[in-house]
């Protein structure tokens, strides 16, 4: 699938060289004598769990931090990047996963923000409305440069920020995570659009983890792990199970194991649901979903499609317009987070540091946040130390939560050790349902992996799971039924079976299941 | 350990560099600022009645400040001290005017719970107000402050004032003496200490258990730090915002009774404004649990230096001539130094630093070999 193209070639000067860079962090080594290049017309990707130093190597290109051993040469030059200024000088440009954009303002006053006008202290929006419309044109970027940002959907969105860079005309151009928000069809026409670019001559690093994409666009990919460079390649020489095995360091295993075939028993049933959503928009519109004893429901669908209304409002967090929710048989619609809770139904949360963990409380206390007040912990309104302590010794082992004690706050855990933590506080209360949202959203592979495994035999003990994930492969992997929404609206539930990647993207896209 | 130090040093610093400044103001005013210090201090802490004045002085500072930290770890900025102390204050006055019969051990709880029962009730309008219709708290209280002060104008020139006054034709804004059964008990007759600062402390100890002992402690703090956590948890946010404003009230409205009961004159008095009742106290509290890191029992020794700096700011104005509002400004500097290093403390406390490639290495590598 890859194309090697043509401009790339390894004898042209690097754009980039980042030679032997080491940072330091007190008792941590980020990087540690990391050496990446860029060619001029290339797609240099950048591979590695959380926290394998990938966003801090970034950070030293942008100038965000002075390496403490190393240097950067920029075209043969050697540069020292003080600040982004510094970066922005040298036409480096960084494309976040959150998009830096106002979105009260137009596309083109986006554009034009923090550069110096043609007119001195007036802006000149006419002459940046042109030249976007001619960056439109060359590159094949759709977008109308009078638009106010907010009206915009998220893949519009992510074109203005490639525009952006073209305006300033960034010779270097990082994307963190840039598909995470598409469609597998989006994702296609962006690809298109970043080889239009490399054509040019810029040079392109890309940071993701889905696979299939790494090895689609890359021209080389670098593998770093525990803040090391464990080595370069190419898609040609390489495959998607060593790349995984590169990050991890050992061998990854498949969890596609023999499953139990799911009840008949429905346990959660959604009929006619009408959700408000934040901005006055309904976010879920005559929505009608079923979770049975044992399986694995999937809800897949692109981001900000009312996934997060959905899972809201089944656990009382959100307000039900109209419809109902029943647990087995029990009406749970307009019932608080805790008679919800106290009904049989447990919740991964998405945004696991806002919602779900309280940074500053310690692992301890995080376990029993929302049972701290049951008799098993509490006696006469004075919390039972010794209890909380010891149960949450038995689930830190039970989940294998990597942590120096049981009292470090929560904030000093990786992400894929609070997400277990999380899982295991969820799971240990036996709920009949458990609603998992991003259950793996920024979690390294070897937690990615046991999250999923605690997740399947949970299944198999007969509980009712849905898994609401923008991660298509996750979906696919842990599903039993896949149930796709489109702008609040259930487009359809595809068994695993009959589900492909191509089907599933046009569903998720908008386009009615035919079956 | 390590952190409680840097807490610790981060404070004697602040009030060192707080000191420093006020020298060069000593020194402008034409005093010697190392006499004039000395003074202060022998004054509040170098004797037995300086001592005791210092302790009493810091019992209004203390319960406020303990309110102000169950407040403040819930997230709600009380600023209305003031207002509690009054309300309170009222409440406990009118309750021992309406039982002047009741004997000691019925009258001395009586009073206590009534000025703690006016300071909640003054506390909750405004934590209802925050809770249930987003009103900013820090606005609510400062007017309520006013109200209480009006109310205890019209109540103490009119329903509430000693008859006397009204027969003589005098009518000085104050009750009549209050009933006999009802002074706070003296724990020395010749310091004139009364028994107000035993009740601080307990109040102190009791916030404290309740902060990091009790389920209603946990929610508190879960709702202060994080209220979307705290919510999907199953926590009532609303109801603890109330609470938490509750509960503050009523330190500051017991604080408001025991002025009253412990005052020498045993009456309820105002001179048309808060500070003439309360001396500030209400405000000044907020100083002292910022001091004490709004920590309960840190509380305990940051009201005795606050109280201790009033009691020598009076000498010093008698000794050297220097306005005891050079005080003021004193803890002025104190806040604006303890406030301002508030980031240097968190910074230096919370190394490594929470770069996030980072804590995650370190997290998993501390991990690994745990």
């Amino acid at each position: 699938m890859s194309t090697a193209n043509p401009v790339a070639q390894a004898d042209a000067p690097p754009m980039l060289e980042m030679r032997g860079i080491t940072k330091r962090f007190p008792g941590v080594i980020a990087n540690e004598n990391v050496t990446f290049d860029v060619h001029p017309g290339e797609v240099h990707t950048l591979l590695g769990e959380n926290g394998a130093g990938k966003s801090t190597l970034m950070k030293i290109l942008y100038g965000l931090y002075q390496p403490d051993e190393g240097e950067v040469f920029l075209n043969g030059e050697q540069v020292k990047l003080q600040s982004p200024s510094d970066a922005i000088e040298h036409r480096i440009g960084m494309i976040h996963q959150h998009f830096m954009l106002v979105p009260t303002l137009t596309v083109a006053e986006n554009v034009a923000l923090g550069l110096s006008s043609t007119r001195g202290p007036i802006t000149d929006l006419k002459h940046v409305s042109q030249k976007i419309k001619s960056l439109s044109d060359r590159y094949g970027l759709q977008v109308d440069p009078d638009s106010y940002i907010w009206q915009l959907a998220v893949g519009e969105r992510q074109r203005v920020e490639i525009i952006k860079a073209l305006y300033r005309d960034v010779q270097l151009l990082v994307l963190d995570e840039p598909t995470a928000v598409l469609t597998p069809q989006e994702v296609d026409d962006f690809f298109v659009i970043l080889r239009e670019m490399t054509s040019d001559g810029r040079g392109l690093i890309f940071i993701s983890h889905k696979m299939n994409e790494v090895m689609e666009l890359s021209d080389r990919i670098s593998v770093l792990r525990l803040g090391k460079l464990v080595g370069t390649t190419t898609p040609q020489q390489t495959t998607r199970q060593d790349l995984a095995q590169m990050m991890v360091g050992r061998e990854v295993q498949s969890i596609r194991a023999e499953r139990p075939a799911s009840s008949d028993q429905i346990a959660l049933n959604i009929q006619g649901l009408r959700v408000g959503g934040d901005r006055g928009v309904d976010a879920l519109v005559d929505f009608n979903l079923d979770v049975r004893q044992g399986e694995i429901l999937g809800v897949a669908g692109v981001s900000g499609n009312g996934q997060r209304e959905l899972a809201e409002a089944i656990t009382g967090l959100r307000p039900v317009k109209n419809g109902s929710i029943d647990l087995a048989g029990k009406a749970i619609a307009g019932l608080n987070p805790k008679q919800v809770r106290d009904a049989g139904i447990s919740f991964v949360p998405e945004e696991r540091m806002r919602d779900g963990a309280i940074g500053e409380f310690s692992v301890a206390d995080n376990i029993v946040l929302h049972n701290h007040s049951s008799e098993q912990f509490s006696r006469a309104g004075f919390l039972n130390f010794g209890a909380i302590r010891a149960h949450c010794a038995k689930l830190v082992e039970d989940f294998k939560v990597k942590t120096p004690t049981i009292d470090t706050p929560a904030k000093n855990l990786s992400g894929g050790n609070i997400q277990k933590f999380i899982i295991a506080r969820e799971l240990d209360s036996d709920p009949d349902v458990l609603i998992a949202a991003q259950p793996t959203r920024g979690v390294d592979i070897g937690a990615a992996e046991y999250i999923h495994s605690r997740l399947l035999s949970a299944r198999n003990a007969g509980t009712a799971i849905m898994v609401i994930s923008e991660d298509l492969d996750e979906v696919m992997l842990l599903a039993d039924r896949i149930a796709v929404v489109c702008q609040g609206r259930m487009m359809g539930v595809v068994d695993r079976a009959d589900a492909s990647r191509e089907k599933l993207g046009l569903m998720m896209a908008g386009v009615e299941s035919t079956d | 350990m390590r952190n409680y130090f840097i807490g610790a040093a981060i404070a004697v610093a602040s009030v060192g560099a707080a000191l420093a400044l006020g020298a060069i103001m000593l020194l402008a005013l034409g005093a010697n600022p190392i006499a004039g210090y000395q003074t202060m201090f022998s004054a509040a802490f170098g004797s037995a009645e300086g001592l005791a004045h210092t302790a009493v002085k810091a019992i209004p500072l203390m319960l406020v400040g303990v309110g102000i930290c169950i407040a403040f770890r819930a997230n709600v900025i009380n600023i209305g001290g003031e207002g509690q102390m009054v309300v309170g204050g009222l409440f406990a006055t009118s309750t021992a005017l309406a039982i002047p019969g009741a004997p000691a051990v019925i009258m001395l709880p009586a009073i206590l719970i009534a000025g703690m029962i006016g300071g909640a009730f003054w506390g909750a309008i405004p934590g209802a107000l925050k809770a249930h219709y987003n009103v900013s708290e820090i606005l609510s209280t400062i007017m309520l402050n006013i109200v209480a002060v009006q109310l205890m104008n019209f109540l103490l020139r009119g329903p509430l004032i000693d008859p006397g006054e009204i027969e003589r034709g005098t009518r000085i804004p104050q009750t009549a003496r209050l009933p006999e059964s009802a002074d706070l008990p003296m724990l020395s007759e010749s310091l004139n200490l009364h028994s107000g600062i035993l009740i601080a402390l307990v109040a102190a100890i009791l916030a404290w258990v309740l902060l990091w002992r009790t389920g209603i402690g946990f929610r508190l703090r879960s709702v202060g730090l994080n209220p979307a956590a705290a919510r999907y948890a199953g926590m009532p946010v609303k109801r603890n915002i109330i609470i938490a404003m509750t509960l503050s009230g009523a330190m500051s409205g017991l604080a408001g009774a025991i002025l009253v009961f412990g005052s020498e004159s045993h009456r309820m008095v105002t001179d048309g404004s808060s500070m003439g009742f309360t001396g500030s106290a209400g405000f000044n509290g907020i100083v002292v649990a910022l001091f004490g890191a709004l920590h309960p029992l840190w509380t305990i020794p940051s009201s005795f230096l606050f109280g201790g700096m009033l009691v020598g700011a009076h000498s010093l104005q008698r000794v050297a001539q220097v306005p005891s509002a050079l005080v003021i400004a004193l803890n002025g500097l104190i806040v604006v130094f303890v406030v301002s290093t508030e980031w240097h403390r968190k910074r230096l406390q919370n190394k490594p630093p929470k770069v996030k490639d980072n804590a995650d290495n370190a997290a998993s590598i501390d991990g690994a070999q745990a």
